[in-house]
């Protein structure tokens, strides 16, 4: 019996000493194993006395289960000191930069033109489109601007002989709108625009976004209402004062020009507004009748209102920015500020 | 403000009234005072003159500024002389420029103040001396009250319609309406012949000039000043002040509206006829140039030859100068469609021409001519002629009819007009209106030639009831069913920008030899007038803004570059021009953003042509890349980009010749048909398969110009159903292959809808693979 509690106290030892799983399972196989040396202490009760076998088999029984409960107890200590371990191996520095894919954008007259698309397709306009270099029928006489017509001085055109210009406003998509369709029509024109003209404020391309309403029973109140609306909608705010005053278009009668409240100084006069507390953000009208005319609308069943805006100017208003040529530019360090913009 | 203040009472200030005008469409540039602001200046007489003792230039001056004393004032103006008044800075003044006027002493002689020039009391841009002062002025009364210098001078933008306000008279007409008060403008009574001189006149070309009236004046005093004020309103229109009849002249146009001239009678001769030129004509303008006219330039000719390019500019073989004492005044009525485009023709833009081409009241020379004739001989004397005329003065009002329905009103504004408002407005615009049924029959004044038809008069209610006080509505809102090509192409665009790309704009005109280099095989459609030549073709495609930029970039230490635009290309052929909406992009730097564990592998191809599959992979029909040379790009990395067998785009390397010319480093581009990638699919279920797939890897080995799309077209062709997806993983060439050979690694994904596929199956789609690539391609499995 001197011979188990001897093995016992050595093996207690041993698992107190064990440092891994591996050296505590040897232990387990040569303690406790089939041919381990607890197990061949039970073949050799045979050669004791009969009547001190039922204890001495009882005491390696105890040992057994005695060493295989420190065995377990062990060998939980080691897995969670192995998980540990393994934890404070695998840290990583979090504040190290992310792997990240690189960031792009669209324009920032893209995304003018998508906020003025958005709130005109809620309104149910859709989309048209028209060629860039547009004939002279399109651009000026159909719009009831006859050649030598005053208006044209004012539009500093490109041309490239006696009958094709570079469109100098979006509003021939409106003639080439009524030619194909029939009213009801609504709808919005963005597009490249040019005009021979090149200073501070003054690029010799630039974007315009025309829209057409044409139905029975349109009226000026009508546009009055679509028009504040949309510009409410497009600077988020509610509160914001429009007012129309007239002006003169040759394809619009009336004709308006839209201004808003300065939305830098709020009205109280500053250099954005040129000190009025007004920003011209549009001109508008009611569709002239010649123009209805020209394509074949029956001007006395049918009303309608067109009006056109500058995307560089309400990009500059929303966002703040004060140079006219930096659209065209593509300096990347410009275009990133837009990136992630709404 | 004072001068239209003589046409009728404005109680509002200048502010106001200015506003009022902008709120009927006639829009306020500025408002600007009549002077800057000064104080202490009085009206003074020089009583003696004598010289500074230690200076030259200076002189010594006894001057009477209604102080009650007699004021010592040192002067340096050469023009000073004894009994001439001028504008005294007495001490205590304050010049513009905060300028202040001390007791001082000038060279040891003390002075008591300051006579001034036009230039120190902010009335001159330049002077040569005082500003004399008419010999009525009151004597120490306060210049600037007496000047009537707080007053403002309202500068108004005017639309091209509105030609009649571009003088006093229909300014006034606008304001008596919007001001709801009678207008009355200074009386002009017909001055009668006093001799007989006259020129004879002919019109030749009468659609062109339909009237015509002179007015010889003979025995002007060619010593006649220009009275200080008409001066002082010529100066507050920004008009310089030139010989009494000029003034006159430019007076009347900018009292009326009538633009007139005045020719030496000298020059002129008997005779003058309005007529267009002849080739080979010349004349020389007051301006100093001489002009070639020819048939299209309506002339005013007299006995040798061209006198005035008419409704443009004089010519300065008869103009007016400071000696002549006889003159022939005209005053006629140029039709718009007679002079439209001509002064810009000959590089041209003048107060008259401006006038005649937007339509100038045609009721109105003769009583110009009056106006202008009694002012001419109130101020240089002399004895007029009669008016010699051709042509007919119509009637104050068109002869058309136009009929405004109160319906009609409604229907376009949204809002009825009460009758008696829509009459006071239209009566007030000098409209003679009569009601009729359901409306009126209403006739404009000729003047307004804007006036035309039914909505012109409504346009004119609207206007002067204010738009302001319109309502407002908003029409029903319908939803339109179709999805647009527009929004899949935005789709499209913001894919871009989530790889990491930004958009970029650029002018769709390029320099030329840009044009030239990327697409040498086409003619870039020139601009008749471009800006620069740097921007003077279209471009026949998006590379060269795209490349352009991309150095505007890499100037600025931007490496890393991934640009796209979407825009037009222009491309001229047989049948005209094609205007394509296409999407192109530019690639060049790192691959990926720079990171600490990062590689830092640069572009190549294949990241561009990754894009580029991208962009597709919504497409219905099978895309593919077929090697092809384009002038721009690398022979060795660039290829068309097919769809459906239809050439869609090219992608490639900028070619290396390019990079050098534009000291560029190595860059990728891609352009594409835009309407093509916009298009998307509805995507029809197909059902999941609910066994397990299986992969079987081979490796092959073949010659090294077997191209990796043909394998994969290939495999297509087999229609095998089970297998589902082809991946090439691997490309190898070296160790144990031969010197023109690869081998290339692909992963056959195979999977049945019905049933767990087994060892069999695999087998046989596989041998089928390896038979077909052998046969077609001389591919051996590599073990």
């Amino acid at each position: 019996m001197e011979q188990v509690d001897k093995l016992v106290a050595e093996a207690v030892e041993g698992i107190q000493a064990a440092s891994d799983l591996a050296d505590l399972d040897a232990l387990r196989v040569r303690y406790l194993g089939k041919k381990g040396v607890l197990t061949a202490q039970l073949k050799e009760l045979g050669r004791l006395p009969a009547e001190d076998r039922p204890r001495a088999g009882q005491a390696v029984n105890d040992a057994k289960e005695r060493l295989s409960g420190l065995i377990e107890l062990r060998q939980q200590e080691l897995a969670s000191a192995e998980v540990a371990r393994k934890l404070r191996e695998e840290r990583v520095d979090v504040s190290l930069p992310g792997r990240r894919s690189a960031i792009g954008g669209l324009h920032p007259v893209t995304q003018t033109i998508d906020r003025i698309q958005t709130f005109f397709a809620g309104m149910g306009y859709t989309v048209a489109e028209g060629p860039e270099v547009e004939d002279d029928f399109h651009n000026f006489e159909a719009l009831n601007i006859p050649e030598e017509h005053p208006a044209r001085a004012m539009h500093d055109t490109f041309y490239f002989d006696a009958h094709r210009v570079l469109r100098t406003h979006t509003s021939p998509v409106q003639i080439r709108t009524m030619e194909q369709r029939k009213p009801p029509l609504r709808i919005i024109a963005p597009g490249r625009v040019y005009r021979c003209d090149s200073d501070l404020t003054h690029s010799p391309m630039f974007h315009q976004v025309e829209g057409l309403y044409v139905d029975t029973g349109v009226t000026f109140a009508d546009l009055r209402g679509v028009l504040s609306t949309f510009l409410q909608a497009f600077f988020e705010r509610d509160d914001l004062q429009t007012r129309f005053r007239p002006s003169y278009f040759p394809f619009t009668e009336p004709s308006a020009e839209v201004d808003i409240r300065c939305v830098h100084c709020g009205g109280d006069g500053c250099r954005v507004c040129k000190h009025t507390g007004w920003l011209e953000v549009m001109g508008c009208g009611m569709v002239h009748p010649n123009v209805f005319a020209h394509v074949g609308i029956d001007a006395e069943r049918y009303t309608g209102f067109a009006f056109g805006l500058g995307v560089e100017r309400m990009a500059m208003l929303r966002y703040g920015v004060n140079d006219l040529r930096l659209f065209f530019e593509n300096d990347v360090r410009f275009l990133e500020q837009f990136a992630r913009a709404g | 403000m004072e001068w239209l203040r003589e046409w009728l009472p404005v109680a509002e200030t200048a502010e106001e009234f200015g506003h009022r005008l902008t709120m009927a469409g006639l829009e306020l540039d500025a408002i600007d005072a009549a002077a800057p602001v000064f104080s202490g200046v009085r009206v003074g007489k020089v009583l003696s003159v004598r010289p500074h003792p230690d200076a030259d230039r200076l002189r010594v001056c006894e001057v009477d500024a209604g102080t009650g004393e007699t004021l010592s004032i040192v002067c340096g103006a050469p023009n000073v002389t004894a009994g001439m008044l001028a504008p005294v800075a007495c001490i205590g003044a304050v010049l513009p420029g905060d300028f202040r006027i001390k007791r001082s002493k000038l060279r040891g002689v003390e002075s008591q103040g300051m006579l001034c020039s036009a230039v120190e009391v902010g009335l001159a841009e330049s002077s040569d001396g005082l500003m004399a002062l008419p010999a009525d002025a009151p004597i120490g009364a306060d210049f600037r009250a007496w000047m009537g210098l707080d007053d403002f001078i309202l500068e108004v933008d005017l639309t091209p319609n509105r030609a009649d306000c571009l003088g006093m008279l229909g300014i006034a007409r606008e304001a008596g309406v919007l001001l709801d008060h009678p207008v009355t403008g200074p009386v002009i009574e017909p001055v009668r012949a006093g001799a007989d001189h006259a020129v004879t006149v002919r019109v030749t070309s009468p659609e062109a000039c339909p009237l015509y009236a002179t007015r010889v004046i003979d025995g002007l005093d060619p010593n006649a000043l220009t009275p200080l004020w008409m001066r002082e309103r010529l100066r507050r229109c920004g008009v310089r002040p030139l010989h009494p009849v000029v003034d006159v002249t430019n007076y009347v146009m900018l009292e009326l509206g009538q633009p007139m001239h005045a020719f030496s009678a000298e020059a002129a001769g008997p005779v003058i006829d309005v007529r267009f030129g002849t080739a080979g004509e010349r004349l020389l303008l007051l301006n100093g140039n001489e002009v070639e006219v020819g048939p299209a330039d309506l002339l005013i000719t007299g006995a040798n030859g061209p006198l005035a390019l008419a409704g443009i500019m004089g010519g300065e073989g008869s103009a007016v100068t400071a000696g002549t004492t006889r003159i022939v005044l005209e005053s006629a009525h140029f039709s718009p469609r007679a002079l439209a485009g001509r002064a810009r023709a000959h590089g041209l833009h003048t107060d008259a021409s401006h006038r005649f081409e937007r339509g100038v009241d045609p009721t109105i020379p003769l009583y110009a001519m009056e106006r202008a004739t009694a002012l001419i001989l109130e101020i240089a004397g002399g004895a007029a002629g009669p008016v010699v005329h051709q042509g007919q003065v119509p009637s104050a009002h068109a002869d058309n009819r136009i009929t405004l329905r109160r319906e009609r009103i409604t229907r376009v504004l949204g809002m009825a007009f009460a009758p008696v408002e829509v009459e006071r407005i239209l009566t007030g615009l000098g409209c003679r209106v009569a009601a009729m049924g359901d409306g009126w029959e209403v006739l404009p004044l000729r003047a307004r030639f804007d006036l035309t038809r039914e909505e012109d008069l409504i346009e004119e209610l609207a206007r002067i009831h204010g738009y302001e006080r319109l309502p407002q509505t908003l029409p029903p809102t319908t939803v339109p069913v179709t999805s647009t090509v527009e929004a899949a192409l935005g789709r499209r665009k913001r894919e871009l920008a989530d790889l990491g790309f930004h958009e970029v704009i650029s002018f769709s005109f390029v320099a030329p030899d840009w044009a030239q280099a990327f697409y040498p095989d086409l003619e870039a459609l020139a601009l008749a007038n471009p800006i620069s030549s740097e921007l003077a073709v279209m471009r026949p495609g998006l590379w060269p803004g795209l490349v352009r930029t991309a150095a505007h970039n890499l100037a600025r230490q931007r490496m890393d570059l991934r640009l796209f635009e979407h825009g037009l290309r222009f491309v001229p052929d047989a049948a005209g021009l094609r205007q394509e909406s296409r999407l192109g992009g530019l690639l060049c730097g790192r691959a990926e953003p720079e990171h600490w564990q990062g590689s830092r592998r640069a572009v190549d191809f294949f990241d561009a042509k990754g894009v580029v599959e991208t962009l597709c992979a919504g497409a219905r029909q099978a895309l593919r890349f077929e090697p092809a040379t384009h002038p721009a790009l690398h022979d060795g990395q660039s290829a068309r980009v097919m769809l459906g067998g239809q050439g869609i785009g090219w992608l490639g390397a900028l070619h290396p010749s390019l990079c050098e010319r534009f000291d560029l480093p190595e860059l990728f581009l891609f352009e594409l048909d835009a309407a093509v990638i916009a298009s998307e699919n509805v995507p029809q279920f197909r059902g999941l398969s609910a066994f397990p797939a299986i992969r079987r890897d081979i490796a092959l080995v073949m010659n090294e110009d077997v191209a990796a799309g043909d394998i994969l077209a290939a495999i297509a062709q087999l229609d095998l159903p089970l297998l589902q997806e082809t991946r090439l993983f691997d490309v190898y060439r070296g160790k144990g292959l031969g010197k023109n050979e690869k081998s290339i690694a692909l992963g056959l994904i195979l999977r049945a809808f019905e049933r767990t596929l087994d060892e069999k199956d695999v087998n046989s789609v596989t041998k089928s693979v390896v038979d077909q690539l052998e046969a077609l391609f001389g591919a051996k499995p590599r073990y």
